[in-house]
């Protein structure tokens, strides 16, 4: 698994590669962390290249989103693959995630 | 084959309790008394359903067979939880699980957050959790559960070992139970709790011999082994699981309800002078579209974070609004706002309003308008950070103080399954004094009601029937205090008064009576293996006062929000001498009774009172007495003898039965 991100005009992108499990969460929480502490707190994680996720992934993307916001900006999601989606709606997150279909498109309308 | 007898016994019980209690209400009821014949009839049901449940459990009996090798792979951490107990004791069972043959990481798990106990942990390579700073003092901390939580965030081991604080594991602990996670469903493995500082006489009834054996099994066999706590094994998957879809609930949740008090929050704000400013007005439309049209997102099915950031932003961008022209219209409070560095002079000479003002004026913090502030609060609400909880995602059940109960059920909902294995692979400590014993017995029992007050199992519908029933009946169990209540008057009313509950002693009542009290006590004896069972049946009638105040406070705090007066259990022995007071009820019981039986003797002597029906009674009130008699032992205890040896090896305890 690994981590890295990028800061664009409007948002930061933290691209995810690999497996989103236990092993990773906290590795993603404290990159996030970092992203949002530098003032970018506009953040997009693309999911494209995650082709695994457990439920200790979707509570660090859950941890990350509070920072975000807290920090007055947003957390979202992009790319996410067949079993990215079926763990989010396992879990009933897609309840509470929109899953966009690329980066861009992420604050498209914001 | 002790499957086949135990059923058979199972249906004679259904069979001659049901023959006995139905021919009570039918046939034997004495109206004329009906203040005591109702209740002792309710009671003697009560105790029916009591051990048709214990018959359901164990008609499923499940002996299992050691499980397959696990993976080599499999990651553990184990936890350690502490709040207060000596740092030696921690330390002992830290050490202990540091020697678990299996890979694992092991954690001690400080909620008393004690600078000796981290330094203690460091410099024996223990790792040490202790509340991350997200635990405000404004949060709830959910003791146990909340310290659990916490850890579950900072460690990454595929499985959890849960250990209390005395609780001392065998370094293959985890050698005979990773496999059973072999099966992808398998969410929990429960082993027993047995207690090593124990004399064989038990006078506290600490050893629960008929739980951690046909209890656990039978309820095994219907996939719902309980979490007791602690010497389990947990899948993080399942938790956080778990914690995923109960912070989705509780967001949703809080969402629709921040919804509707936004409204009811506009409404107020519309009646305040200061909406009669058009500005105010204007912004009060605003912000009631957005939590109209958010509304309708909700419906629609839109996810919450979109809801709730799209909310936040027209909230947001309707109070800069207002704040911006408040400010434009007050071009003489210019000068004051240059003094207050908000304002500078710009290039072209005129006086304005640096952009960041309008920010740091409309910031939350900063309520432009008295009538705004009620509004502000409740929009505030309207999030997804599950702002009154340390972390969103919790779990480990919080709903009742012990957590173990709520958790496992919620498992069971979500179709994880649950294992019991039926070794001892860890060694504890139990009370050694009456206060103790008593302040956790309130806690279980207290806990156990509130599970049953906040998610009735009966109507969980993801269970299946069975495991309904199995959770069901713990919980019922708990009830027996006020069965108690009426077991102790009914003889004292006879003996005393002359009055009888029944229409008459007489050989209906014998032929119906006794049959049942047999196979009754014959169920127990075969399901259990000849295992002692007497401690605990003494102990369920003799607890009356502590099970009816669990179920009182149980219920004023999930109906009322009142406090349960909660307690830590204490794991060294509270000093002083014999403390009769903690057992005053039983004694005026006991008092109650043995007058009874003299003023009893006395009335059959004068002639007044039948002769069987003083000798039923007499034995009744001999039964009484000898259940009490086990709080007499309990209150002289003065703690475990080291030299005293237990009643077994505890290797040899373990009838892994086939």
């Amino acid at each position: 698994m690994q981590f890295s991100y990028e800061v664009n005009d409007s948002y930061a992108e933290v691209k995810s590669v690999g497996r989103l499990n236990m092993v990773a969460a906290p590795k993603l929480r404290e990159v996030v962390n970092e992203v949002v502490a530098g003032g970018s707190s506009r953040v997009v994680v693309n999911l494209a290249e995650t082709d695994f996720m457990d439920s200790s992934g979707l509570g660090a993307l859950i941890g990350c989103l509070k920072a975000a916001r807290q920090a007055g900006g947003d957390l979202r999601i992009a790319g996410v693959q067949p079993q990215v989606k079926m763990v989010l709606e396992l879990t009933n997150m897609d309840r509470v995630l929109t899953a966009y279909p690329t980066a861009e498109a992420a604050f498209g309308d914001d | 084959m002790t499957r086949f007898w135990t059923r058979l016994i199972v249906v004679l019980t259904v069979i001659l309790g049901v023959n006995y209690v139905a021919w009570r209400w039918m046939a034997s009821l004495n109206w004329e008394a009906w203040w005591i014949a109702v209740p002792l009839v309710i009671a003697e049901t009560y105790s029916l359903i009591d051990v048709m449940l214990f018959g359901l459990t164990v008609w499923n009996i499940k002996f299992r067979k050691p499980p397959p090798p696990a993976p080599a792979d499999a990651t553990v951490d184990v936890f350690i939880t502490t709040y207060n107990e000596p740092l030696d004791l921690v330390m002992t069972t830290a050490l202990a699980a540091k020697n678990i043959t299996w890979p694992h990481s092991t954690w001690i798990l400080d909620d008393g957050d004690r600078p000796e106990m981290r330094e203690l942990a460091e410099s024996n390579g223990i790792g040490y959790v202790t509340r991350g700073a997200e635990w405000t003092p404004d949060m709830p901390r959910h003791a146990k559960a909340g310290n659990l939580n916490n850890a579950l965030m900072v460690t990454s081991g595929e499985y959890l070992l849960i250990l209390d604080a005395d609780q001392i594991p065998e370094p293959d602990i985890l050698d005979k139970t990773l496999g059973y996670f072999n099966d992808d469903k398998v969410a929990l493995v429960q082993t027993p709790q047995y207690f090593i500082n124990v004399p064989a006489d038990d006078p506290l009834g600490s050893q629960a011999p008929l739980f951690y054996g046909p209890i656990q099994q039978g309820k095994d066999g219907w996939n719902a082994a309980f979490f007791c706590g602690s010497n389990a094994i947990l899948r993080r998957e399942a938790l956080m699981q778990l914690g995923l879809v109960g912070y989705v609930k509780a967001t949703e949740k809080s969402v629709r309800r921040a919804l509707a008090a936004s409204r009811t929050a506009i409404k107020k704000a519309r009646r305040s002078p200061e909406a009669e400013n058009p500005l105010v007005e204007q912004m009060l439309n605003q912000v009631e579209a957005a939590t109209e049209s958010a509304q309708k997102e909700l419906e629609a099915g839109a996810s919450l974070s979109e809801i709730t950031y799209r909310v936040r932003r027209q909230v947001d961008d309707a109070v800069r609004t207002l704040v911006a022209a408040d400010f434009s219209a007050l071009q003489s409070d210019l000068e004051e706002i240059a003094a207050m560095e908000l304002a500078h002079v710009g290039e072209s000479g005129v006086t304005t309003v640096a952009s960041d003002a309008v920010d740091r004026m409309s910031g939350r913090d900063w309520s432009p308008l008295g009538a705004l502030e009620s509004v502000h609060a409740v929009l505030d609400a309207i999030s997804v950070e599950r702002t009154d909880e340390a972390q969103p995602i919790m779990p480990l059940a919080t709903i009742s103080v012990t957590e173990d109960m709520a958790t496992a059920m919620r498992l069971h909902g979500l179709g994880w399954k649950s294992v019991y294995h039926h070794e001892i692979l860890a060694l504890g400590l139990a009370p050694e004094d009456v206060k103790t014993m008593l302040t956790q017995r309130l806690r279980w029992a207290q806990g156990t009601m509130q599970v049953l007050l906040r998610e009735n199992p009966l109507v969980q519908r993801r269970l299946t029937w069975g495991q309904r029933l199995m959770y069901f009946s713990t919980m019922w169990t708990y009830l027996s205090g006020f069965a108690a209540v009426v077991y102790f008057a009914a003889p004292i009313i006879y003996l005393t008064l002359g009055i009888l509950p029944v229409n008459s002693i007489s050989f209906d009542f014998f032929i119906r009576f006794i049959p049942f009290m047999v196979v009754n006590q014959l169920l127990f004896l075969v399901a259990g293996h000849g295992i002692p069972t007497w401690r605990g049946q003494q102990y369920s009638l003799a607890l009356f006062p502590t099970w009816i105040k669990a179920c009182t406070t149980a219920a004023r705090n999930v109906w009322f929000g009142r406090p349960l007066g909660f307690a830590v259990t204490p794991k060294a022995r509270q000093s002083g001498g014999p403390s009769w007071s903690l057992i005053r009820p039983q004694i005026i019981v006991a008092v109650l009774l043995a007058v009874a039986l003299v003023v009893g003797l006395i009335r059959l002597l004068a002639g007044m009172s039948e002769p069987l029906g003083t000798l039923v009674n007499v034995a009744w009130v001999a039964f009484d007495l000898v259940v009490l008699s086990v709080l007499v032992k309990a209150v002289l205890y003065k703690g475990f003898e080291p030299e005293v040896v237990g009643p077994e090896r505890p290797e040899e305890r373990n009838a892994n039965a086939v």
